[in-house]
């Protein structure tokens, strides 16, 4: 057995080290025609891969076997706690006030630098959430959601520049524009599922990126919109560490405000037939619901919180042009969404704060930004599939024989 | 007139015609049967009446009780769910990750009203509405035998209690007309003996009509009062089990003829 899992290992090693020698051991010198053999490399290769993949194999076996029962004293006595705090009313009010106190000070207690990262990070957190209403909850593979990011921050902008609209009213303007969109895209998505979807939905986010950057005369394609106002109180002065706390917690109090709302819609009607369309969209329609209704709900609502999020970016940033609405932007909510486990809210603001402030602080390593992304993936979609926080669907007690007195009951 | 009347029913995928002009007929409190050998066209014909797939001729014509009678061909799924069809599948088709009751309660999504603006601001009607919801859905689940897994995953279930589970989240939308597709498919003699006096128990306290495919016969002539048998899309014979027993071309469907005759 033990054996076995060692000699795979080593094949798996040699075979990379083959594969690699080309790339890792052999360096020609074209300059001067002359081969440089670098033979530490390959003792490298052949050590590195052969532990990574011994490391590999173990926990891929550990993952078949399930999960184990653990029986020692300390994760029995962590258990223990967690049921403890979960369970009193005084642990989880002081828990919240704990988070509620934090993240009201964190303005207060840091940097400029660490307050605009944070900004551009609660952005995400609002996508993420928004995103995981259309893919979390209703199952639709949405690849061009950045564009109705844009589609809010251009209204914005194009609005201010036009008659000159305030940022306040903005919010809900961009907000119902990006709506407008979403039921714009939505109808032409209605026949499709699966990757077709997809594939339309990635072109829509395309095409609005191309059609900014080209529409000169309205736009100013691709070098953008600039000067565009900061969010403001009137009558007060703010400079420009005042806004950047102000934009602070509007983003708080506009993803308070999404999770708020994801969280009515999760255990509704019209959340649970979201989610039924995600579980089977022949049954879904079998038992009574309409699901093109339902998919441009998904789909509407989704853009919504994109639109007032994008309203926010373009003040904040004060300048925006089609660069910062590449597909690159949707992959990574998507990823957020994914990361986070699809339809957990606490998972997406989890994973959209990891994602979006990890590479700021490891900015020593950006060069392997794509390499560390990548592996994370596919780490976490092997071993964790539900994501980092898995979706738990709400419970009830039914107390008496009699259904007609139960408690609700939030796990 | 019956419950249900389908007249004529044809479908074609390309050149295969999988149904050709069949017609059934079920009347008030009646379970029909609907038998045939693999791949005569059954579920075929029962995705046509429920919508799934566009029937190209032929009349579904539904009667319910108290209401006037109606055609429904053409008509898409959940508009005929909402008329009183209810319909379980023979490759289960439960809503995975969603807990039992949750299952049930997506049943009566057609039988409430609302909206975003209720989920959202929660009022007053919203929360009764909800509480009479789980209610029911609590009841449903009672009547089926299923209360003790209210909370479970639908995933995590044994296999025939998933079946069981199917039929439960059928009734919830309040049907007069309940279409099961094979519901005794892979379960044990017990299991299937329990799903037997669970459908004598529905028509009788219920009220309701079934259709049923299904491959047990025993199951099929113990249960059924109208055997319709289809083969090659075509309907063959039809009439009361001891009779469709003996019928000669049911023989020949089921066990292919003999050589020397």
């Amino acid at each position: 057995m033990i054996k076995d899992r060692l000699l795979k290992s080593l094949y798996v090693s040699l075979w990379l080290t083959v594969l690699t020698f080309p790339v890792m051991v052999i360096r020609v010198n074209t300059i001067e025609d002359t081969v440089t053999w670098r033979w530490g490399n390959l003792l490298l290769i052949l050590i590195g891969s052969y532990v990574f993949s011994l490391i590999w194999n173990y926990a891929l076996e550990r993952q078949e076997r399930g999960k184990k029962v653990k029986t020692n004293k300390l994760s029995i006595k962590i258990k223990e706690i967690k049921a403890t705090v979960s369970q009193s009313r005084p642990m989880k009010i002081s828990g919240l006030a704990a988070v509620l106190a934090a993240v009201f000070l964190f303005p207060f207690l840091t940097s400029f630098y660490q307050m605009s990262i944070m900004n551009t990070a609660l952005m995400y957190v609002m996508l993420g959430l928004g995103l995981n209403i259309t893919i979390g909850l209703g199952g639709i593979l949405n690849l061009g959601y950045i564009a109705f990011f844009m589609v809010g921050s251009y209204s914005y902008a194009l609005l201010n520049q036009a008659i000159g609209l305030n940022f306040w009213i903005a919010l809900p303007i961009g907000g119902l524009v990006a709506l407008i969109f979403g039921i714009i895209v939505a109808v032409p998505v209605l026949r499709l599922r699966g990757d077709y979807l997809a594939i339309v939905t990635l072109a829509f986010g395309e095409i609005m990126r191309i059609v900014v950057e080209n529409w000169s005369s309205l736009t100013g394609g691709p070098s953008g919109i600039r000067s565009i106002p900061r969010p403001a109180i009137p009558g007060v002065d703010l400079n420009l560490i005042d806004t950047a706390k102000l934009v602070y917690f509007i983003m708080i109090v506009l993803a308070a405000f999404t999770i708020l709302i994801t969280l009515r819609l999760k255990d509704s009607r019209i959340g649970r037939a979201l989610i039924a369309m995600r579980e089977d969209e022949i049954a879904c329609q079998s038992m009574g619901i309409n699901i093109t209704k339902v998919k441009v709900i998904a789909f509407a609502l989704g853009a919504v919180f994109a639109g007032v999020a994008g309203v926010v970016f373009a003040a904040n940033t004060t300048f925006i042009n089609p660069a910062s609405f590449t597909l690159w932007e949707s992959v990574l909510v998507l990823c957020i969404v994914v990361l986070g486990g699809m339809g957990s809210i606490p998972g997406v603001i989890f994973a959209a704060l990891v994602l979006k402030l990890m590479p700021e602080y490891l900015r020593a390593f950006s060069e392997y930004r794509m390499l560390v992304f990548g592996a994370v993936l596919v780490i976490m979609m092997v071993f964790k599939p539900g994501g980092l926080i898995p979706e738990k669907r709400k419970h009830y007690n039914f107390t008496n024989k009699d259904a007609a007195d139960f408690e609700e009951e939030d796990v | 007139m019956g419950v249900l009347e389908v007249k004529d029913l044809t479908m074609d995928f390309g050149g295969l015609r999988a149904v050709d002009h069949v017609s059934l007929e079920v009347t008030e409190g009646e379970i029909v049967a609907l038998i045939g050998p693999n791949g005569a066209g059954k579920t075929t014909f029962f995705n046509c009446v429920t919508g799934v797939y566009n029937t190209m001729q032929g009349t579904v014509t539904i009667n319910p009780p108290g209401r006037e009678a109606e055609e429904i061909q053409r008509q898409p799924p959940h508009i005929i769910t909402q008329k009183g069809l209810a319909r379980t599948f023979q490759n289960i088709k439960l809503f995975q990750s969603m807990t039992v009751l949750e299952n049930v309660m997506i049943g009566r999504h057609t039988r409430m009203k609302a909206g975003i603006a209720g989920a959202v601001f929660r009022g007053k009607k919203t929360r009764a509405e909800e509480q009479k919801l789980l209610h029911d859905c609590y009841e449903i689940l009672k009547k089926i035998g299923l209360e003790k897994w209210v909370n479970e995953q639908a995933k995590n279930l044994p296999y025939g209690e998933q079946r069981r589970l199917e039929i439960a989240r059928a009734l919830a939308t309040e049907p007069f007309l309940l279409l099961l597709d094979e519901p005794a498919a892979g379960m044990n003699p017990q299991e299937t003996q329990d799903l037997v006096e669970l459908i004598l128990k529905l028509r009788e306290e219920e009220s309701i009509s079934v259709l049923l495919i299904e491959h047990d016969m025993s199951l099929v002539m113990s249960l059924s009062e109208k055997i319709y048998v289809m083969d090659y899309g075509k309907g063959i014979a039809s009439g009361v089990p001891k009779d469709v027993k003996k019928d000669p071309i049911v023989i020949k469907a089921y066990l292919g003829e003999d050589i020397d005759a």
